[in-house]
């Protein structure tokens, strides 16, 4: 299990290079740190002196060992001229608003899909199962944001029951400033409804869709037949039986869209004012802020290669298959 | 002798399509797509990419069957004064011509690596294979959107307004091409210790010809399959990258970027500038996401999961 | 004295689209009280789904359309599913053909021993363990406490297939069926599985049922054949009397065939032609046309069932 551990752990290491390289490779020809430090008003000769002193014109390769080096020690990733603050703090700011709406997200997905999922593989012919079925196709054709925009109209314009922007009311988690959370007031709660629900009608259909399929497989199995032949009840069979087998593929996946989430935050943030990363990033398109784009895509390309090694070992604690492969 | 066309005819593939009638209405509302698509810069009343044929005086007229509708924008007006109807048949073409090119682009550089990697094997199927990997640990929208934010960014939005149709074929094309690459490596590895292509290479035919004429078509029903999914998913990436502000410009709208101008008109009452082109590709992605649904029940390929 | 299973005409239909498909047709045998019967046949005769049928286990969409099933001295062929559990597992117990793929992979073999006793005896998990401990010992598991806590990938097939039978064991019921247990194993261990089971049968006094197409491994364990053929029984009595004496030219093509039933140096007999499949059995004698012995009525006429000579019931117009 150590083994395998450090194993993905390594290849987790190498993929976060070869993206830093890119990353860097793009900033070192597009960027303009002078600007992102002392601003657009200054003389040629001053930005020249300012670059030699920042080291913009060693090679390539000392400024990338350099890079590399201060984003780990340091936690280092530039600044940013659209906020003045160092890039690595703007986006721990904004970052708990993001986390929330995909956490709530996650929530309503896996509270509706397992039951439906498996319902649906149980009873495939039943009015609810097809309705289920009907409505996942309907459910992957409508774009995240126009579901968001229904929503608004429905819930916030024209029936006034919900808010449609921002997070609401606040408090700060850890009394540093840093987390600023809406999970804790009914006002914080109201907020995240609406973004999360239209959020969650882009997955909630596909893993209805593949528990359903995963779990139909599973049924099939000889040793589905054999737990009916030991004389177990359905219960047992469907829920102890049938339902671990079917998780272990439907965990691997839930880690990928998890991230493909972060992807659509994107989308509910900008239609919800949702003051998250999402929302911090097209701002900085909208204001050329190359620095904070970039120091973005390192922590977001970190994030995925983090939750996927977790997802990856997770899966090998579940799956007795893996962990003895790994300890071989 | 049979001809291909009776072959066709009398085949499980036709006869399957006819027993389905959601699969036929959705090709036949597909084809309707298509059609307008193609026809739209003559059938449409005006051409709204055009900006000598918008009068800004004429924004926000409702569609012909409310009051204040005007016979002359059946289906209304846009917030510029653009007739919405012509800039849907507009929109619907930019979005499948983009959607089209860029499933070209993924699929070309799918099949190739794809093949490459399953037939070569070891460490060019290693390095690829990791590459893949690598680029699928990301979701592809996120990576058409920092490629197209970075692009906004570097070279200036007025650039990429102008170069925008070829710029995001290529975006969405590139950011996705690992799901075909993928597949295509798993059919091979399945296909290429058959017989059939352990004789073709006893025979001495050089590489190339065996993976093309030998493995590749084996490997099509999974390509189409895959293809007619992707297409859907490009057009919704289109649409979100439009919305964003990071696809077509307001002054050559898709749909997305319909739906961007018009969601803050949405709530002050001119629903029809957000619901009419959300409705028009809600309808479109559907068909295919039917179509698509229907082929992979009918051929049944071994797909890449997850 | 009345059997211990007693199954009467028993017919089983799968329904098709394109109409129902008879897979047993009025297929009727006995079993007393520790006896051991062999079901032979090759595959596609029904000789699987007639044992899964007996414990009501029939894949979809096959269904028991005809006849009885009397096991205990009670009818169960059309026992609800949770009455039919009580049966399951407990009564009746079954050994699957591939040892790879009956246990559930995510599952500890303690944990898979310990739910089917809980299923069917009011007991606390330490009693069972020591129940699924004991079976263990039955089958001549070496280090069983270990295998408890194992899962079973970590175990060779041969292994697993101990397993099984251990599983099997647990309720100590009246009957084992067996469906090819030795199939998917090496030779060198198919031979000990066989002996294993024989042997626990002897000593717990259980009925065997032995669902084979091996006609060697059938004549060695059991003490009455059955020989299917496209969905009936056409040759039924004891192990000694068919495979010695058979009486249907389809037993005496497969004992023709079984290596070693002949003198070294002559060639194996075989018989010509292959097994019609469900959808397309002749009329008549479903034999009929690989028969050397068919005549006019064998086409005609389907054979019934009865008794021939030295206590063999065949169904064979010709003899």
């Amino acid at each position: 299990m150590i083994a395998f551990i450090i194993r993905r752990f390594l290849q987790a290491v190498v993929v976060m290079l070869v993206i830093s390289l890119v990353v860097f490779a793009i900033k070192k020809e597009f960027g303009d740190p002078v600007r992102d430090l002392v601003g657009e008003r200054v003389t040629p000769e001053e930005r020249q002196q300012i670059a030699d002193k920042m080291g913009l014109n060693d090679p390539f390769l000392v400024q990338y060992g350099r890079f590399v080096k201060n984003a780990v020690t340091k936690g280092d990733l530039g600044r940013s001229f659209l906020y003045n603050k160092p890039n690595l703090e703007v986006i721990i700011t904004h970052a708990p608003a993001t986390i929330e709406l995909v956490l709530g997200t996650a929530f309503i997905i896996i509270v509706l899909s397992l039951p439906l999922g498996v319902y649906c593989a149980l009873k495939p012919r039943s009015w609810l199962s097809r309705f289920t079925m009907s409505f996942s196709t309907l459910g992957v054709s409508m774009p995240v944001f126009l579901t968001a925009i229904l929503l608004i109209y429905l819930f916030a314009v024209h029936w006034q029951i919900l808010p449609s922007y921002g997070r609401g009311e606040t408090v700060d988690l850890f009394g540093n400033g840093i987390w600023m959370t809406g999970l804790l007031t009914i006002d914080g709660l109201k907020h995240l409804i609406l973004p999360c629900i239209s959020l969650s009608t882009l997955m909630l259909p596909l893993f209805i869709r593949l528990i359903r399929s995963e779990m139909m497989e599973v049924l099939e199995t000889e040793y589905i037949k054999y737990a009916w032949a030991k004389g177990l009840s359905p219960r047992r069979v469907w829920l102890v039986h049938a339902f671990k087998n079917t998780l272990l593929p439907v965990i691997t996946v839930f880690g990928v869209q998890i991230g493909i989430m972060f992807a659509f935050t994107l989308l509910t943030e900008l239609v919800f004012q949702w003051p998250g990363m999402g929302f911090m990033f097209l701002e900085a398109v909208n204001r050329a802020d190359l620095s904070l784009l970039i120091a973005y895509l390192v922590v977001v390309a970190a994030s995925f290669v983090v939750v996927n090694t977790v997802v990856d070992i997770l899966y090998g604690f579940i799956n007795p298959t893996v962990r003895i492969a790994g300890t071989k | 002798m049979k001809t291909k066309l009776q072959q066709f005819k009398e085949s499980y593939f036709l006869y399957s399509f006819r027993r389905d009638m959601v699969a036929m209405a959705s090709f036949v509302v597909l084809v309707i797509f298509l059609g307008i698509a193609f026809a739209a810069p003559w059938i449409s009343p005006m051409n709204p990419y055009d900006s000598a044929n918008i009068d800004i005086m004429n924004s926000e007229i409702p569609p012909m069957w409310m009051d204040g509708g005007s016979k002359e924008f059946p289906l209304g007006t846009d917030n510029q004064g653009r007739d919405m109807l012509s800039t849907m048949f507009y929109g619907l073409r930019t979005s499948i011509i983009i959607g089209l090119g860029a499933v070209a682009i993924q699929a070309a550089i799918g099949i190739v690596l794809g093949l490459m990697a399953g037939y070569l094997g070891g460490k060019t199927d290693a390095i690829l294979m990791r590459l893949a990997d690598i680029q699928f640990s990301f979701p592809y929208l996120m990576v058409a959107i920092f490629m197209s934010a970075i692009f906004q960014v570097v070279f200036g939005a007025g650039s990429f307004e102008q170069l925008a149709i070829p710029l995001l074929t290529i975006i969405i094309g590139l950011s996705n091409w690992p799901m075909f690459a993928r597949t295509i490596r798993a059919s091979v590895m399945g296909e290429k210790n058959k017989e059939y292509v352990e004789a073709a290479r006893v025979i001495g035919l050089p590489q190339r010809i065996i993976m093309f004429r030998h493995i590749l078509p084996n490997a099509l029903t999974s390509v189409m399959v895959i293809s007619t999914i992707q297409v859907a998913n490009a057009v919704m990436s289109e649409a979100a990258l439009s919305f964003l502000g990071l696809g077509m410009p307001v002054t050559k709208p898709s749909l997305g970027s319909l739906i961007r101008a018009g969601q803050e008109y949405f709530f002050s009452g001119s629903w029809w500038i957000t619901v009419l082109p959300g409705l028009w590709l809600v309808l479109f992605v559907l068909v295919i996401n039917l179509l698509g649904d229907w082929l992979r029940d009918v051929l049944n390929p071994k797909l890449y999961k997850g | 004295m009345s059997s211990l299973l007693e199954v009467r005409d028993l017919e089983v239909k799968f329904g098709l689209r394109s109409g129902d498909i008879t897979a047993i047709d009025g297929v009727s045998f006995e079993l007393d009280p520790g006896e051991r019967m062999g079901l032979v046949g090759e595959s596609g005769a029904g000789k699987s789904v007639t044992g899964f049928a007996i414990i009501n286990l029939i894949s979809k969409p096959g269904y028991i359309s005809r006849g009885s099933i009397h096991f205990e001295g009670k009818e169960i062929s059309a026992y609800p599913p949770d009455k039919m559990r009580t049966i399951r597992g407990n009564r009746i117990s079954m050994i699957f053909q591939d040892p790879m793929m009956t246990l559930n992979p995510v599952y500890t073999i303690g944990f898979q021993m310990i739910e089917t006793l809980k299923a069917h005896r009011d007991i606390s998990k330490s009693q069972a363990r020591a129940i699924a401990l004991e079976k263990l010992k039955l089958v001549q598991m070496p280090s069983p406490e270990k295998r408890l806590a194992q899962y079973p990938h970590e175990l060779s097939g041969g292994m697993r297939q101990r397993i099984i039978i251990a599983i099997s064991l647990l309720a100590d019921p009246a009957i084992i069926i067996a469906d090819e247990p030795t199939t998917a194993l090496d030779v060198t261990i198919q031979a000990e599985i066989m002996d294993l089971l024989q042997e626990l049968c002897e000593n717990e006094k259980m009925g065997l049922m032995l669902i084979t197409h091996d006609l060697g491994v059938v004549s060695q364990v059991t003490e009455k054949i059955a020989v299917m053929y496209a969905g009936k029984i056409i040759e039924y009595g004891p192990t000694e009397t068919v495979v010695h004496h058979p009486v249907h030219p389809y037993t005496i093509g497969l004992i023709g065939s079984i290596p070693g039933s002949i003198e070294p140096g002559k060639d194996l007999r075989q018989i010509p032609g292959m097994m019609p499949t469900l959808t397309n059995i002749p009329p008549g004698c479903a034999f009929n046309p690989r028969c050397e012995l068919a005549a006019d009525i064998c086409t005609r006429q389907t054979p019934v069932l009865e008794e021939k000579q030295n206590g063999i019931m065949a169904a064979c117009h010709m003899k």
